[in-house]
Parts: structure tokens; C-alpha cells; sequence
């Protein structure tokens, strides 16, 4: 193997040019052509029938639900969606698929020629916004699933044989290619990732498919070229099954640093498919075959053209909720933040909780301040989410509310954080339950304040003499006697009152 | 316009997955060669502007509602599998994992 | 009272009416008939008397109850094998499928159920359907009644075999090429090829999609318009099934009338190629239709003579694919060393449970698809289909409906043409248009060849969605044939 470069090195003298090619699992209540449950998780083979179990006799017809998700997602992503389609039949034997061929889209896609804008965050807390360009959307089936038993690792290597289970099996797929994307140099892991983060919140928002990656319902393959500035692309690998936000960006750094390094010791790259290794961010190539497939498509004939009638589609785009970018940047207006301060929120995943928080009725600048400040300290040292740490918008609007009545200050509103991050209730109920409230009763603070005057007559005789900062020691005094619930501005203005005496 | 060969039938056998004894590839590229000859006649009758037919009756927008079926009993499924383990099928051992999506 | 097994269906049904005859007695007499006559005329691979027995007791009891039934209630049928039937064996001619018990229904048999017909069991084929004379099934071949060193056509020989041998009143067919017209033809009895989408597909074991349409085969017009009736229809579980009322084909065959229609005589479909006793017969039945009061005119169809191309690349094409899912991993046969790769196990199973016609077109149709060859071989093809199509267009704009002989000789002999695969496919050069346009046909006898005494058919094509007319011109023709003949030509066989 030749020398891994870094890709700050590879990227002096290469151009990567990136390609993804997305399948997510649609959240239909059935199968794409059957009347079979989607749900995740069942016994094997149990939910099964003669269509997705492929059973000679047998014939598909097309769940309509699946065709709106895949329109709703081709306008969710600026698509053309065709006026007239077929569905094809991809040839190729593989035993997760019951009829040895797979019902997809060929050469007429359902949807096509659209764009994504993709927010992408710098490393100097900046972020730059790259268009990805959608070459098509296309409705397919998902294969079964199979277990490679025997052997010693349990992988498809060595198993003695395999076993199959096709619950998963003709579960409706949506598989989305971008266009070629170029020109963005180092940035290009970068968008890789965001354009699959932001893919997923579209789907979420669409309520299309609620984009499980932990449980496969989210595949992405990753194609990588290199290139020298202004030379034609590079020979293509395509990296399959990298599935998580953190592996298409570890897998498309390390094509990267590979590629670089084959082709500077003068080797060429070899089109093919690669395997990427989630332990240490290597890829590996496929088996190589001594023939290029020929998959043989041709229109299905089991199943009718699809002509989606303009005013169907038109309809279609009326239920589309405002997607993810575009909400952003309403808020940031309504706002009025500058661009750094909505990158921060967007980089740490706190756009929509601000919002919430907003819409529960605390003021913007407050919610930011506590969801950017402590809360996501206490996230850091967790390592969870925001959204996993156990406080709602609707309590931090609470908190920011009690400290605006001068019912909390700070020091407290942290400490009620904790106990509502810790199980403990509602705002309400950890500033009862811990006696948080701050001391607002000038009759006890004033008992207090007679106290400490009398305890520190050094202090007394200096704030006399003129040496205002002295009653740093008295106000402290009152603040732990009252264990931090006074407000300490209230005790200055008793302090000086009571001294003009 | 045809003269199918031998390796091209052999290849056809092997992309069809069925294993032939190597006297049957020159048996069926001869058989093969005489049909293709016969039909061939049809990659000149039809001019560019002619449409493809793909289904005879010309229907569209044929869809079902989103809702569950019945499933197949697991058992009777199972019972007419060559091979069965833990309520999945059983297949030989894959050599090949280049599966495509 | 004439023997029961020889009495139409319309007749089984007046005699239940009449309390004369149940359906056990008449279901018994079938399987009696089997018992004595299928082994030498194998139209049968799998008899289910307890299943066929079982309904027509049901069907007994339903009329005992003076319950409204359905028309053909307790009038038994038999099964194509292509046909999937729960827990009953499915092999469609083919070793691959041997001993598959499927877990469901094809919606045809559902149909049958619910009609309360007893399924006498599944008749032989050629294997996937693929062939003209039923040789090509892997279970041995099937006889022709008439005589027995011939063929009964394909690939539906058996259903064919089984009506002309008295072992079924009404039989079930499919046809992708010809595989109810031709078998129909060449023993004498009626076979309908409905529009495409008129009978579900669903349950039928695919051998080209946009081509299959199962469909009535029986020994009268009047017979096979009940059974089109029964197992007509929308089936929402089949993409291209047609959404539309089904027509009374029962009341076009009573109120049939030729007189002021247009019938086209297609040019291409006559002539050359011919046998003289099915050119003399069919020309005999038109000059009878002129007298009955149609006007008959001559049409030309060119690209008909393109079909069969088009046809040979179209069908095994999508067979090709649809017979992918043969790979032993979930049912049929599986065959293997025990130490193969799957991919291994696959081709050798498929080797092994493939006839050579079976495989010949597997190859041709992965041929025609693949990368380089297709859009010379299946998009051509595509195109040509659409020619096809509009010759029939063009004549229906000026005819009712358009007539030729079914096939072009009488039934051959066994073995003649099982090595020449060319010369099999030339046998359906006149029902193949149809099957490519989708419109509906008819087959029925018009008399014997004079120089074999085997019997010829007719065949009526009408266009898509008016199969009524094939009933109302096949009923006329039917009845002015047998005043001629005295009796109905069946009756010949065997005498
Ligand atoms: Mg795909
Ligand atoms: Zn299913």
C-alpha cells in the first residue's frame, strides 16, 4: 500500500470531485407493493406475503403513499417531477432478493434535476453554504435481510452459509444522487456530511421516513475522484453502505488521503466498489469481478406507468411544510442575530430549541444565552445532545422568566437547571423543593444586614471613610448568611442606606 | 446480423445462472443463431419516430391505499423452503458480497 | 339420458336445476372418467378428488338450501397448472417446481371457489408455457383424443385434451401466444383468449407479463361465455386488471346476430403456409357467415408478418426475468454438493430443473436485454408491437370484428417438431398479433381437414374490451354449423 498523505497535503495538488447516492426507508404503513407491516424489528419472515416473498403468481401494485413521499421529497429538493414514468426491473441474482431481480427506476425517474442547499459549518465557528445538485429521486424496494452464520467472524467471508429473512424485503426506498459535486476543495468531507444531515432533516420534516441510521433505514454511498486543478475528473471509487453522519465524512477524507497517495507515487486509481470499516476509517475494495454487470433493465410489466397529474402534484406541494432552511432563515431575520450568532446555534443543533423556547415566551436574546451558555456546557460534560439533556424550551422559558420577575438570579437559575436536568420537576417545583427563591422580604435582609454590619467593623469604619468597595465583605456576609437567596444589588441600597444613617 | 458464438452463449448462460456442460453451449449457439436470424428482420422495420410499446392496454396511475394485509403463515412458508433455520431460509455460503443497490 | 361426462356444461346445469343430477354424481363421473381414460391421454399431472368432492358436496348442500347460487355452481373445472392452487401441487410442466404446495390462491381459483365449481385438479402444459404441443413438459407429453400419436397443442394441451376426452366439462387456460386458441383448434373445442386485463393474472406463474391472460376453454360457445362470466373481472390485486363491468357474454351468445357486421378476412393470416383442409374449412365457414348475413370484406394487417419476430424477442425477454426467481433458495428444487457457493448451487439447480426449451429461451431473452443488443432486438420489438397494434386500429375502424384460421395446419404429430424449436413457433403465426395488441380471441371448430379428419378451427378477434362480440359471432356460427352437421362436431371424436 502506498503512503497516506494528509488531506490538507492532498488537496495542494488534487480537486476531489464527491457524489452520494442516498436510500432511505419511507415510513409507509405497508410495503412498497404489498400490504405487509414495515414495522422494524419483527420475527423473521413474518411479515411476509406472496408479493414480497416473490412467489411465482404473484404481482406488485404501487402503494400510493410511497409515490407522495417520493413527490413531496423531489419538491422538498427544487425537483421536476415527470409528467409520465415506468418503474423498471433491475436483473441481478442475489438470494436477499426474492425474484432475483429488484422493482427501481431507470431512465425515467420520477423526479429530477433539483438542488439542495447545504449549509456547511467552517472551522472558525463561520459557515459557508455550497448548492448540491440532485441528479434524480427514484422510488425502489429494499432487499431482505441476511445472516452469515458459521466460520469464525460471522461475516460474509468464511460463513458456512447464510440465512435469510425478508420482513425487509419490498420495505419502500427513495434513492436520492446528487450531481457531481465539485469545487469545494477541503470543504469536501465537510458537505458530504451536511448534505446527508440536512437530507435527513428534510425527511423529518416532511414526515416522509423518520430516518433511523441506527437501524438502517438511512444508506449512503460515497463517490470519490481526484483530480489536478483543471484536468478532467479522476477515475471514481464508490464506497458503499457508510452509514452514519460521521462515517460519509470519514470515509470521503480517507478516499481523499488515499487516492492522493496512489496517485503521487504515479499509480492510477481502479474504478470499483469499496467497503468502508467503521473501527478505523479505512475502506477497502470489493471483490473484484472479471465482468462489468449487465443488469438487463427494461420497463416492468407488471406494473402501469405513473403520470402524476400536475394538479395531484400541485396539491402535493401545498402540504409541504417550511423546510429546514428556509426556517433558519426566517428566525435569524426575526431575530435579528448576525450570521456568526446563527452558525453557532445551527452548529450546535440549537436552532429549533431557541425557537421553542421563544415560542413558550421568553425573549430570543435570553433563550440563546441559556441554551448556548450553560446548557450546552452541561451537555459537553455529558456528552449528549441538547435535546438529551432532560430540560425543555418550555422550562428554560420558565427559568428565563423567574430571573426577568427577580425571582431567580443566575447563581440560582443554575442551580434550578440542574435539578430539572436531574428529574427533579419543573422549574417551579426545584425552586420549592430546594428553597432556591430569592430573599425579597427587606425586613430579613435588613436582620441580616444588622448582623454583618455588627460583625465587621473593620469594613464598616473603611466604607465611612469613604472606601466604597469594602462593602464587597459586608454584602458577602449577607449572601451567605442567606445562602446565596438574597439579591445582592438589594442589600447594597440597604447597606448605604443604613450607613447614611 | 447475428452469428452468435459459443463464449457469447456461454456468457448468456453464466449472466442467466445456468450451469451448461460444454457441448450444450455449442448446441444452443447453433439453435440460438437460427432464431436470431429469424426475428432479426425486426431491427429494421420499425423507424425512429415509432413509439415502444410496453403494455398493451394504455392505463396509468394504477395505486393501492397504504394499509396492511394479511401475512403468509411463517410455517407453511418455511415448509416448502429446500433449506430452513430459525425461522429463515437458508442459502448457501455467498462468495460474492458485491451486492448492488 | 346421455352419459353425464358428455353433457355440456349449460346441460349440467339444467339437470341440477331440474334435481335430476348433484354435483357429487356429477363430479364422480369426471373423476370415474379420469381414472379411465387419462392414462393414456395424460391430460392431468395432479388429480385432487378430495378437494373436487369436497365443493361440489358444499355445492349439493348450498342447493338443498334453496340459496341463490351462482350460475355454474357445481359444474367442475379443470386447472391449468400454471395456475397457483393452496396446499394443492403447482409445477407448470416444470421438474424446478416439483412437489410446491403454494400458500395461497390464484384469484381465478378464488373465483372458482366462490363459484362453488369443484377443481377436479391440474392439467399438464408444456413447462412455463413455452410451446405448442405439450411436449416440452417435463412430466411426458399429453395426446391429442382425436388421435392419439398427436399432439393437443400447447401449451395448454392439457385443459384441451381433458374437454375433447370428456374429462372436463370446462377447463381453465392461459394464453401467451396462442396456448388456449391452438390447443383449442386442434381438439376441437372453444377456447377464448379475453382482452388483456380481463381475467386477473394473479396466481398465474408468469411467463411473459405483457402477454399472459388466462381465460375459458370449453366445449361450446355457450359454455365457455359461463365461464368467462365466472372468472371475469377487477382484481385490485393485479396492476393491470381491468376496472369495468364484466359484459353478459351468456346474453351476446343467445341474442348472437351476424347479420350487417363487418367481418375482415386478414390477408396475411391465410395463404401460403396453409394446410389446404384448414384453408377449404375456414373458407366453407366464412361463405356460411355471408349467408347468415355478415358482410365480409378483406383486410391487410403488414405488420403482422413482423409479430412472430417481435413475439420471439418480447416473450422470452421478460422470461427471462420472470423466471429469475427459480434459484432454489425458497421453493421448488434445490441441487447441490452441499460444499457450493450460492451462486453455484443457482446455476445447477436451474441446469438441472430447466427443460432445453426452457433454457433456449432464457438465453435469448438475457440476450435481447443485455447491454448493446437491446435496442436492436427488444426495443425494436417494442416498436413493431406498436405497429401491430395499429394494423389493428386500422381495422377495426372498418370491420366489427376480423376472422383467419386459428393455425395454419391440424394437430401434428408427436415428436415431429420438438427438435425445431423454429418450426414450434411458426405453429401460433396467427394468434400471436393478438396476444402482442392485447385485444380479445376466439378459437372454435369449423369442421375436420378433409385429408385427416383432425379438426380445424376458426379464429374471431375483436377489439380490446368487446369481447361480447366474439360470443355473439361464435354463437351464430356455432349453431348454423351444427344444423349443418347434424350434431356437435365433438361428438366425432373418438367415434
Ligand atoms: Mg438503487
Ligand atoms: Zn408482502
Amino acid at each position: 500500500m502506498t503512503a497516506m498523505v494528509t488531506v490538507d497535503d492532498a488537496l495542494t495538488r488534487y480537486e476531489p470531485v464527491i457524489g452520494l447516492e442516498v436510500h432511505v426507508e419511507l415510513g409507509t404503513v405497508s410495503k412498497m407493493f404489498c400490504g405487509c407491516p414495515t414495522t422494524f424489528g419483527g420475527e423473521p419472515n413474518t411479515q411476509v406475503c406472496p408479493v414480497c416473498l416473490g412467489l411465482p403468481g404473484s404481482l406488485p401494485v404501487v402503494n400510493r403513499a410511497a409515490i407522495e413521499s417520493t413527490i413531496r421529497m423531489g419538491l422538498a429538493l427544487n425537483c421536476d417531477i415527470a409528467e409520465w414514468c415506468r418503474f423498471a426491473r433491475k436483473n441481478y441474482f442475489y438470494p436477499d432478493m426474492p425474484k432475483d431481480y429488484q422493482i427501481s427506476q431507470y431512465d425515467e425517474p420520477l423526479c429530477t434535476d433539483g438542488y439542495l442547499d447545504v449549509t456547511v459549518p467552517l472551522a472558525d465557528g463561520g459557515s459557508e453554504v455550497v448548492r448540491v445538485g440532485i441528479e434524480r429521486v427514484h422510488m425502489e424496494e429494499d432487499t431482505g435481510k441476511l445472516t452469515h452464520t458459521g466460520g469464525a467472524t460471522g461475516r460474509i467471508h468464511g460463513a458456512d452459509y447464510s440465512l435469510v429473512d425478508y420482513n425487509r424485503a419490498g420495505i419502500p426506498l427513495v434513492e436520492i444522487v446528487t450531481k457531481p459535486v465539485t469545487g469545494t476543495g477541503g470543504l469536501a468531507p465537510a458537505v458530504a456530511r451536511a448534505y446527508v444531515a440536512a437530507l435527513r432533516d428534510i425527511m423529518r420534516s416532511l414526515g416522509v421516513s423518520d430516518v433511523r441510521m441506527e437501524e438502517g433505514s438511512l444508506r449512503c454511498d460515497a463517490n470519490v475522484s481526484l483530480a489536478p486543478p483543471g484536468q478532467p475528473w479522476g477515475t471514481r471509487t464508490e464506497t458503499k453502505n457508510v452509514n452514519s453522519l460521521r462515517s460519509v465524512e470519514r470515509a470521503v477524507t480517507f478516499e481523499i488521503r488515499r487516492q492522493a497517495g496512489v496517485l503521487d507515487a504515479g499509480g492510477h486509481i481502479v474504478q470499483e466498489t469499496r467497503h468502508f470499516h467503521e473501527d478505523d476509517g479505512t475502506t477497502t475494495p470489493g471483490r473484484s469481478k472479471e465482468e462489468a454487470e449487465d443488469y438487463r433493465y427494461f420497463p416492468e410489466p407488471d406494473l402501469l406507468p405513473v403520470a402524476p397529474d400536475p394538479a395531484w402534484v400541485d396539491e402535493l406541494r401545498t402540504t409541504l411544510p417550511e423546510l429546514p432552511a428556509a426556517r433558519r432563515a426566517r428566525l435569524q431575520e426575526q431575530w435579528g442575530i448576525s450570521d456568526f450568532d446563527m452558525d453557532s446555534l445551527i452548529n450546535a443543533g440549537a436552532v429549533e430549541l431557541v425557537e421553542a423556547t421563544v415560542a413558550a415566551g421568553a425573549d430570543q436574546g435570553a433563550a440563546r444565552k441559556w441554551w448556548m451558555g450553560e446548557l450546552s456546557r452541561a451537555a459537553k460534560d455529558r456528552g449528549v445532545e441538547l435535546a438529551e439533556l432532560g430540560v425543555t424550551p418550555a422550562d428554560v422559558a420558565r427559568i428565563a422568566d423567574l430571573v426577568g420577575q427577580g425571582t431567580l438570579n443566575d447563581k440560582l437559575a443554575r442551580l434550578v437547571f440542574e435539578g430539572v436536568a436531574a428529574g427533579e420537576g419543573s422549574p417551579d417545583e426545584v425552586v420549592a423543593a430546594r428553597g432556591l427563591e430569592l430573599v425579597s422580604d427587606d425586613t430579613a435582609l435588613l436582620a441580616a444586614l444588622d448582623d454583618a454590619i455588627a460583625a465587621n467593623e473593620d469594613a464598616v469604619a473603611k466604607i465611612r471613610d469613604g472606601k466604597v468597595q469594602a462593602a464587597g465583605a459586608i454584602i458577602g456576609a449577607v449572601m451567605k448568611a442567606t445562602r446565596g437567596q438574597a439579591d445582592a444589588a438589594r442589600v447594597r441600597e440597604l447597606l448605604l442606606e443604613r450607613l447614611g444613617e | 446480423m447475428s452469428d452468435i458464438t459459443r463464449d457469447e452463449v456461454a456468457h448468456l448462460a453464466r449472466l442467466a445462472r445456468l450451469d451448461l456442460p460444454e457441448e450444450d453451449l455449442t448446441h444452443y449457439a447453433e439453435q440460438l443463431d437460427v432464431i436470431l436470424d429469424a426475428v432479426a428482420a425486426v431491427s429494421q422495420v420499425a423507424a425512429d419516430d415509432i413509439p415502444a410499446t410496453s403494455h398493451p392496454v394504455p392505463m396509468a396511475n394504477v395505486f393501492r391505499d397504504d394499509v396492511n394485509r394479511g401475512c403468509l403463515d411463517r410455517d407453511e412458508v418455511l415448509s416448502q423452503a429446500p433449506a430452513a433455520e430459525d425461522g429463515r431460509f437458508q442459502v448457501p455460503r455467498i462468495l460474492d458480497d458485491e451486492e448492488p443497490s | 339420458m346421455t352419459e353425464i361426462v358428455r353433457m355440456s356444461a349449460t346441460q349440467l346445469v339444467e339437470e341440477m336445476a331440474q334435481g335430476n343430477l348433484s354435483s357429487v354424481e356429477i363430479t364422480e363421473a369426471h373423476l370415474d372418467r379420469i381414472d379411465s381414460v387419462d392414462g393414456e391421454i395424460h391430460a392431468y399431472l395432479h388429480v385432487d378428488r378430495d378437494g373436487a368432492l369436497a365443493t361440489a358436496a358444499e355445492a349439493d348442500a348450498a342447493r338443498n338450501t334453496g340459496a341463490d347460487l351462482p350460475p355454474l355452481a357445481g359444474v367442475p373445472v379443470a386447472l391449468k397448472d400454471v395456475m397457483a392452487m393452496r396446499g394443492v401441487p403447482t409445477t407448470v410442466g416444470s421438474r424446478i417446481l416439483d412437489g410446491w404446495l403454494p400458500p395461497y390462491d390464484a384469484t381465478v381459483v378464488t373465483q372458482l371457489r366462490s363459484n362453488l365449481m369443484p377443481i377436479l385438479g391440474k392439467t399438464n402444459m408444456d413447462e412455463f408455457a413455452m410451446g405448442s404441443s405439450t411436449e416440452y413438459s417435463a412430466y411426458g407429453p399429453t395426446r391429442n383424443p382425436w388421435d392419439t400419436t398427436r399432439i393437443p397443442g400447447g401449451s395448454g394441451g392439457g385443459s384441451a385434451a381433458a374437454l375433447a376426452a370428456f374429462e372436463a366439462p370446462l377447463a381453465i387456460g392461459t394464453d401467451t401466444g396462442g396456448s388456449i386458441r391452438q390447443p383449442a383448434a386442434v381438439t376441437g373445442t372453444v377456447g377464448v383468449k379475453p382482452t388483456y386485463g380481463g381475467v386477473s393474472r394473479y396466481g398465474l406463474v408468469a411467463l411473459a407479463s405483457s402477454l399472459d391472460q388466462a381465460g375459458p376453454c370449453a366445449r361450446t360457445v355457450r359454455d365457455a361465455a359461463m365461464l368467462h362470466r365466472a372468472i371475469a373481472g377487477y382484481d385490485p390485486m393485479d396492476s393491470t386488471s381491468i376496472d369495468a363491468p364484466v359484459p353478459d357474454f351468456v346474453a351476446a351468445v343467445r341474442e348472437g346476430d351476424v347479420r350487417g357486421m363487418r367481418i375482415g378476412l386478414v390477408t396475411e393470416l391465410s395463404g401460403d403456409g396453409y394446410q389446404a383442409g384448414v384453408q377449404q374449412r375456414f373458407t366453407e365457414a366464412v361463405e356460411l357467415l355471408a349467408g347468415l348475413g355478415a358482410e365480409i370484406v378483406e383486410v391487410s394487417c403488414p405488420n403482422f408478418t413482423h409479430a412472430l419476430g417481435a413475439y420471439y424477442l418480447i416473450l422470452p425477454s421478460e422470461a427471462s426475468s420472470n423466471l429469475a426467481k427459480f434459484d432454489g433458495m425458497r421453493y421448488g428444487l434445490r441441487v447441490s454438493d452441499g460444499d457450493e457457493g450460492v451462486e453455484q448451487v443457482m446455476a445447477r439447480t436451474r441446469a438441472a430443473g430447466f427443460g432445453d426449451e426452457v433454457k433456449r429461451r432464457i438465453m435469448l431473452g438475457t440476450y435481447a436485454l443485455s447491454s448493446g443488443y437491446y435496442d436492436a432486438y427488444y426495443g425494436q420489438a417494442q416498436k413493431v408491437r406498436t405497429l401491430v397494434q395499429r394494423d389493428f386500429d386500422a381495422a377495426f375502424a372498418d370491420c366489427h370484428v376480423l376472422i383467419s384460421p386459428t393455425c395454419p395446419t391440424t394437430a401434428f404429430p408427436l415428436g415431429e417438431k420438438v427438435d425445431d424449436p423454429l418450426a414450434m413457433y411458426l405453429n401460433d403465426i396467427a394468434t400471436i398479433p393478438v396476444n402482442l395488441a392485447g385485444n380479445a380471441a376466439l378459437s372454435m371448430p369449423v369442421g375436420l381437414a378433409p385429408e385427416d379428419g383432425l379438426p380445424v378451427g376458426l379464429q374471431i378477434m375483436a377489439p380490446h374490451h368487446q369481447d361480447a362480440r366474439l360470443y355473439s359471432v361464435a354463437g351464430v356460427l356455432e349453431g348454423a354449423l351444427e344444423d349443418r352437421w347434424g350434431r356437435p362436431l365433438i361428438e366425432e371424436v373418438g367415434a
